[in-house]
């Protein structure tokens, strides 16, 4: 029950882009095609999941057992971003050539993506309390990996939404100062007033 | 002398990191709930810029080619939590606003990319001037685009009230007025820059 709750409450009512604005420039930069938006926010899904559960880990065994997590964490957390990156690229190489040519150009992106040091930074800093009535806690490996998730769910899922919208953009004729990135903008401003309309559900 | 005017002044205007190039979107959007907010985040990009950018300018005769972009991040994940630590002693209710997008400042498309293409083949002084003039152009759009949504959802700027608290539109200080806002700042700039062509 606490899963779901954490699993709707980031892809709807806290959703990354929409309220939470993290991992704007790949929501901007990659939306253009329904194609592209959908490669893109599966990498993310895949990449932020293991991210968050490899940085708790690290924070819980080697940082805090040693005193530095007050000060390293920021430095620990992005190196092993970028070296988890690198990691599944050769991984995937090796092991699955098609996904490999369907999410290869979106990885070496992930790692500037700010939604996936957001995302680690969050979970081992920030205290939540779900469930109502319950004391706000840090969140343990399980919840954390299920909040990624989440994270990455409505991340993909804002993504699509909107390459479809700005799909249909194309083909209309907005003002001459308007077209591109503006139009984009507005557009994105008010999928974000229709995501608000789920604040409260949970 | 005129050069290293230019290499300053370009970020202020003419390739303003937001406004022209749309880098660094995320604490734009995020953190000009006020005019305040925006100018503190702006602030604190520049120092990390000028100071990556010198180190940078510094070690590049010393960092191999293609491990290059792992020092760059470890260079700014450094400055980042000097800037942090600092902010949490000494302003800590700006802090607290900010939040997560201190330490972010790290994975900033703009700090990154004036290390790859300004401070690792210029050298010292340029390379300040050119992190000065980058951050500063920042912190102008982040300042102006958290006086329109101050005055427009608190009817205030930076915190002088102006407007009574009837005529405040909430929207603006709400995530889709972050989007509207700087979607029309855009467009304005767009304008300009057509006519003076």
């Amino acid at each position: 029950m606490k899963y779901l709750i954490i699993i709707l409450s980031t892809i709807l009512v806290n959703n990354v882009i929409f309220s939470q604005f993290l991992g704007i420039c790949p929501f901007l930069g990659t939306s253009k095609k329904t194609s592209t938006a959908l490669g893109m926010g599966a990498a993310v899904i895949f990449v932020l999941t293991l991210a968050t559960l490899v940085t708790w880990l690290v924070n819980q065994y080697l940082l805090i057992p040693l005193g530095l997590d007050k000060f390293m964490q920021t430095i620990a957390f992005i190196l092993i971003i970028a070296a988890l990156v690198q990691m599944v690229e050769i991984i995937l190489k090796k092991i699955s050539p098609s996904l490999y040519t369907a999410l290869g150009v979106f990885l070496p992106l992930i790692t500037t993506n700010c939604a996936v040091l957001g995302v680690s930074l969050t979970v081992v800093t920030k205290e939540f309390s779900f469930v109502e009535g319950e004391a706000a806690a840090l969140l343990n490996l399980g919840e954390s990996v299920v909040y990624a998730v989440g994270i990455a769910l409505g991340f993909a899922l804002a993504l699509v939404i909107f390459a479809g919208i700005r799909e249909h953009i194309d083909l209309m004729e907005p003002p001459k100062g308007m077209k591109g990135t503006p139009i984009a903008l507005i557009t994105a401003g008010i999928l974000a007033m229709a995501f608000m309309g789920f604040t409260g559900i949970v | 002398m005129s050069n290293n005017l230019q290499t300053f002044t370009k970020g202020l205007v003419k390739e303003n990191p937001i406004l022209v190039l749309l880098l660094g979107c995320c604490p734009t959007l995020a953190t000009t709930t006020s005019a305040i907010n925006g100018m503190s985040m702006g602030l604190a990009t520049t120092f990390v810029l000028i100071m990556s950018n010198l180190v940078i300018s510094l070690l590049k005769g010393f960092i191999p080619d293609k491990v290059r972009i792992p020092c760059f991040i470890v260079v700014i994940a450094s400055f980042v939590t000097i800037v942090q630590l600092v902010m949490q002693a000494y302003v800590p209710d700006i802090y607290e606003t900010l939040g997560l997008f201190i330490p972010l400042i790290v994975v900033n498309c703009i700090v990154l990319g004036r290390a790859e293409a300004f401070a690792s083949k210029n050298p010292v002084f340029p390379s300040i001037l050119d992190g000065a003039g980058m951050g500063l152009g920042f912190t102008f759009a982040l300042t102006i685009l958290g006086c329109i949504r101050e005055f427009l959802g608190s009817g205030s700027i930076f915190g002088l009230r102006i407007l009574p608290e009837t005529a405040n539109i909430l929207l603006f200080i709400l995530p889709p007025g972050a989007f509207i806002c700087l979607g029309f700042l855009i467009a304005i700039v767009n304008k300009f820059k057509k006519e003076s062509h």
